[in-house]
């Protein structure tokens, strides 16, 4: 069963940042990219496990920060050539304040 | 010697791919957005003329960037998909088959919904309707053309010509007629002893054939090869079996149908069963010519890859660009990536022209030759020869840049000059001992192991345990062609870089020679400035943020990427010490929460201990640090500090706050900026010291701290030349000696090491400082971002250094320029970091209930 949770308000999440939320499966990153998207994937790099929370954000990518491996933030895909997926998580606005669903 | 023709992978393995590099120019949302929208309302249709390297190329690249964007219809002269001319050589030699050589099969031409005429020549362009038409009626409309027509064999015009066993070398039927006539025939004569002629000739006596090379000029290959060079490689073309008439005149080619011999202005008649004309090409022209394009010796190009006709494009060999034609694939694949730009509509890319080298592709026979190398007037040369070894090397110099090359028996340091002569390199520092290769150690332990000898589980890249195998693989079957490619693929050469020499050999044995490196790279895919291009615009035009930057200067993307961000925002701190304000989120992860990252996700942290100096009071406050957070790893560094490893995130500030109340400050171990000053003993204690190196190494430190640099920098004070604090491989180093102190810059103990230059010889301390924050402040302004003093001051050059600090004048103003800037850059980052308002970043923003998933 599945249920959309806040987790913190819009204001707390810096542009081109990211902020972790702790769940007992593991961490999960919720980024904020520059045009205000909000997305949030498992905290796990599909290449050795680096914490993609750490890493830069631009467009609506992140690059991990251990050996730069670039992950899609809308579907946990790394870019090619490299190839692996970390799981993805439905996030949502709602008057200024932010819902994760798990 | 393979480079950045964009980094990007093949488009090979198709959807995936293109789909990773669209963002790159289109970042998601909005932009693919409009193309969707756009591709919905009308599709543009694209019409390639000639299926060959440069077109396709030019469709690669463009499906990369926009791969809705057309409906695309190729004309292909051949009835074949594309494939890789330039092993056309190995496949007559036997070393290849036909199928190794196809670039894009069928498949690849289905999947991207292009129509292929294949074995259909276009025979018509009509320009007033738009339209192509072919040799058996198949009909294109346009509103872009693309004209890759390439070039044509020249036929000497000789009475037999047209005999049958008169062949040209230039594409599959050629190769094939070549191979029949070696299965009935025996004897060949090749015509022309140049590149292509020889690898002909190559070919042919592998095949079994007596072959006569004959050449109408006095030595082989004039036109890559001084005479030394030259003489060398007819002895060992002899040794392997061929002959050579040199400077014959042919003049006619006798058989009834077919050929029998071919005689010479002297009268002197060989026997021959096969005919190989290659005495040059011409760019295919005619049709663009009949259709009214402006053409003189190939089809005039802008740099915009634009023929006079603003929607017919042309590329490779048929075009002439500013008054050049062009042989070689580098060139037009540089070309290729400038015009799917231009028709993708995401890029300003201009093409400026090429610098080329040339190798040849004949098993057992090391050839190199690039720029101007026959020197002459006003031109030095160097030159190294070992007639036993067959071994010889000729460097063409000019103000101490190389400006061309001939390498002979030995070209392993082949790219390495190269990329000198592209990059202008003032070579003074290392002129005595260029000559003998590189100065990369990496590489240099694997001199002499040629490429074929290497075992296929030889690790090649040390960091990512990449064996040969995996490389030539990887080429082969995602056709890769440049370094980029192969460092995305595979990883090898893509972290220290040490083994990229030996990736570029691998790359060179397996498809043969690219080079396609502009002069200066662009910082990123974001863009086509090069770094010291946008640190002049950002000078000029006063641009003070990224946004600016990315505005002004045409950035392809809207928030750049993790390549151009961290650099850009070093330049505007450089430039605007006072008015910028540093962008946390344009920072790798270790300069952002200032301690390291491990590969578990802690965090290392490295208290500062000046010149390498500690208390007893210091050691216990970070012994307590240690036990109250139970951090599992004490380590001396090799810095001369202390290490604390495995520090969880959210302790960091705790930890920091602890150690700041026992007067420590960040150690910047993570920092491109200043990191230890190394010292010895010295005279406090040291029977030999001469000066008091450890007290010159604080004040060092207490003055440089803080400042943020290219890339990191180094510093040591030895107290006597015994050199205890190695300071003769730091960026900038002291040795104390007993008049005063010698200033020694650019060592490197990194990945390639290198020792220091002396600077200059002082007598005070003052002066030691002075020299410091100049030769500082030099690299920070002119250093390219992480470039290391080390290859920065190959780079520029000693002489150019010094001659900057050598003017009292010149150097108190850059020294006041960077106090300025240490004004704003000495503040403990831990002491902001661990203050309340700042921790929220190293703590979860909330916690699930296990319920909750
Ligand atoms: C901790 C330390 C190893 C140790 O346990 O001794 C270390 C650790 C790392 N070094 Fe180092 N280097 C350390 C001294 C050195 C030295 C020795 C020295 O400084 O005298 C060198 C060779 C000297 C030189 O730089 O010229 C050295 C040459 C490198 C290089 C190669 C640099 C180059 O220009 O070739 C890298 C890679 C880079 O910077 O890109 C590197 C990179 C790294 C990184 C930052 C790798 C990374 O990106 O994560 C390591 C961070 C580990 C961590 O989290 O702490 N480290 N590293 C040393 C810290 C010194 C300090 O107190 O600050
Ligand atoms: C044997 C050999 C060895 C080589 N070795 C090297 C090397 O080691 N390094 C290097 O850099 N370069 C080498 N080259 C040169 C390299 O192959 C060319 O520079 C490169 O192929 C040029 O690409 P292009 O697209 O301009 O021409 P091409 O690859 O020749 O493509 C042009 C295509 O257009 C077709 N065409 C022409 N007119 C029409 C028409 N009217 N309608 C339809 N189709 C048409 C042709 O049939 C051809 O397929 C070598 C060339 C040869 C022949
Ligand atoms: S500390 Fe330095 S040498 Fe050791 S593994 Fe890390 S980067 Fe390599
Ligand atoms: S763990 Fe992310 S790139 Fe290696």
């Amino acid at each position: 069963m599945s249920e959309w949770i806040q987790i913190g308000a819009v204001l707390d999440f810096p542009r081109q940042g990211s902020r972790v939320v702790e769940s007992p499966k593991g961490a999960i990153a919720v980024f904020r990219t520059q045009d205000d998207r909000f997305f949030a994937l498992h905290d796990r790099c599909p290449h050795r496990g680096g914490p993609l929370s750490q890493g830069i954000v631009y467009g609506h990518r992140i690059a991990c920060p251990l050996h730069s491996w670039v992950i899609e933030l809308e579907t946990g895909e790394a870019v090619a050539p490299d190839e692996g997926e970390t799981a993805c998580f439905q996030i949502r606005e709602d008057q200024g304040n932010i819902y994760l669903k798990v | 010697m393979q480079g950045a023709n964009g980094g990007t992978p093949e488009s090979g393995n198709g959807a995936n791919s293109s789909q990773g590099e669209l963002a790159l120019f289109l970042p998601d949302g909005i932009q693919t957005h409009e193309y969707t929208e756009r591709a919905m309302k009308k599709k543009m249709k694209l019409v390639v003329i000639g299926n060959g390297m440069a077109g396709i190329r030019t469709v690669e690249e463009l499906l990369k960037m926009a791969p809705d964007l057309y409906d695309i219809s190729v004309f292909g002269a051949e009835p074949h998909c594309n494939y890789n001319r330039i092993l056309l050589s190995p496949v007559l030699a036997g070393e290849k088959s036909l199928n190794d050589i196809i670039l894009n099969q069928e498949d690849w031409y289905t999947e991207h919904h292009i129509t292929l005429y294949k074995g259909e020549k276009a025979t018509l362009i009509d320009r007033k309707n738009r339209s192509v038409i072919g040799e058996l009626g198949a009909r294109a409309d346009y509103d872009r053309l693309l004209i890759a027509t390439g070039s044509s064999p020249f036929i000497l015009p000789i009475p037999g010509r047209e005999l049958s066993g008169v062949v040209a070398f230039r594409d599959i039927k050629d190769v094939d007629q070549m191979l029949e006539a070696a299965r009935t025939g025996r004897h060949a004569v090749v015509i022309g002893g140049g590149l292509l002629g020889l690898e002909a000739a190559n070919g042919l006596r592998k095949q079994g054939m007596d072959v006569t090379v004959v050449h109408n000029m006095t030595s082989l290959m004039e036109r890559q090869l001084d005479e030394p060079a030259a003489s060398l490689l007819q002895n060992s073309l002899e040794q392997s079996g061929l002959s050579f008439l040199i400077a014959a005149q042919t003049e006619a080619i006798i058989g009834e149908n077919r050929v029998r011999a071919v005689r010479f202005k002297d009268g002197l008649e060989i026997p021959a069963d096969l005919v190989v004309m290659a005495v040059g090409i011409r760019p295919n022209i005619e049709l663009a010519k009949a259709s009214g394009i402006h053409c003189e010796r190939g089809i005039i190009v802008s740099d915009t890859m634009q023929t006079y006709d603003p929607s017919v494009y042309a590329v490779g060999e048929c075009v002439q660009h500013r008054g050049e034609l062009f042989g070689l694939v580098a060139p037009t694949f540089e070309q290729a990536k400038v015009c799917a730009n231009q028709l993708a509509e995401v890029g300003s890319g201009r093409y400026r022209g090429s610098v080329t080298s040339t190798k040849l592709k004949v098993t057992g026979i090391d050839l190199f030759s690039a720029g101007d190398f026959k020197g002459g007037e006003g031109f030095e040369e160097l030159v190294m020869q070992d007639p036993s070894r067959g071994i010889y090397k000729k460097l063409v110099v000019k103000d101490n840049r190389i400006r061309g090359a001939v390498l002979y028996g030995d070209t392993v340091a082949g790219g390495w000059y190269f990329q000198l002569m592209r990059e202008s390199t003032d070579i003074q520092s290392f002129r005595e001992s260029i000559l003998f290769g590189h100065s990369n150690m990496a590489d240099e332990g694997r001199d002499g192991q040629s490429i074929a000898s290497m075992s296929d589980d030889a690790e090649v890249c040390g960091c990512n345990g990449v064996c040969k195998k995996t490389v030539v693989d990887a080429i082969l079957e995602k056709k890769l062609f440049t370094l980029d490619e192969v460092r995305a693929h595979t990883k090898a050469s893509s972290s220290c870089g040490s083994c990229t020499g030996l990736v570029e050999q691998i790359l060179q044995a397996t498809v043969g020679n690219y080079d396609p490196t502009p002069a200066e790279k662009p910082v990123c895919a974001c863009t086509t400035h090069a770094h010291d291009a946008v640190r002049q615009q950002i000078a000029q035009r006063g641009l003070k943020s990224l946004d600016a930057i990315f505005r002004s200067l045409d950035w392809q993307t809207p928030d750049g990427c993790q390549k151009c961000r961290p650099a850009l925002n070093y330049y505007l701190l450089c430039a605007w010490p006072s008015e910028y304000r540093d962008d946390p989120n344009s920072r790798f992860i270790n300069e952002r929460v200032h301690a390291n990252i491990q590969k578990d996700g802690t965090y290392s942290v490295v208290p500062r201990m000046w010149g390498g100096l500690t208390t007893p009071d210091e050691l216990r406050a970070i012994a307590g640090v240690a036990d109250k957070f139970q951090i599992p790893t004490v380590k001396v560094t090799g810095g001369q500090r202390i290490d604390l490893l495995g520090v969880k995130k959210e302790d960091l500030p705790a930890v920091w706050a602890e150690l700041n109340s026992a007067g420590m400050v960040s150690g910047h171990a993570y920092g491109k900026s200043l990191r230890t000053v190394k010292t010895c003993v010295g005279s406090e204690w040291c029977r030999f010291g001469t000066q008091d190196s450890t007290g010159l190494g604080v004040k060092l430190e207490k003055m440089t701290w803080g400042s943020w640099t290219p890339h990191k920098f180094k510093m040591a004070v030895s107290g006597c030349p015994r050199n205890c604090a190695e300071a003769t491989i730091k960026d900038f180093g002291i040795i104390c000696v007993d008049s005063g102190y010698e200033i020694h810059v650019g060592g490197n103990g990194g990945i390639k090491i290198r020792g220091t230059d002396l600077l200059v010889k002082v007598s005070s301390e003052t002066e030691v400082f002075e020299y410091c924050g100049a030769f500082m402040q030099i690299y920070r302004e002119e250093g390219r971002y992480l470039e290391r003093t080390a290859p920065w001051i190959e780079r520029v050059g000693l002489a150019y250094v010094k001659s900057r600090l050598e003017n009292a004048e010149e150097r108190q103003r850059l020294f006041e320029k960077f106090k300025v800037s240490q004004e704003t850059a000495q503040v403990d980052p831990w002491a902001e970091l661990s203050k309340p308002a700042a921790r929220s970043e190293f703590v979860a923003i909330a916690s699930l209930e296990n319920s909750h998933v």
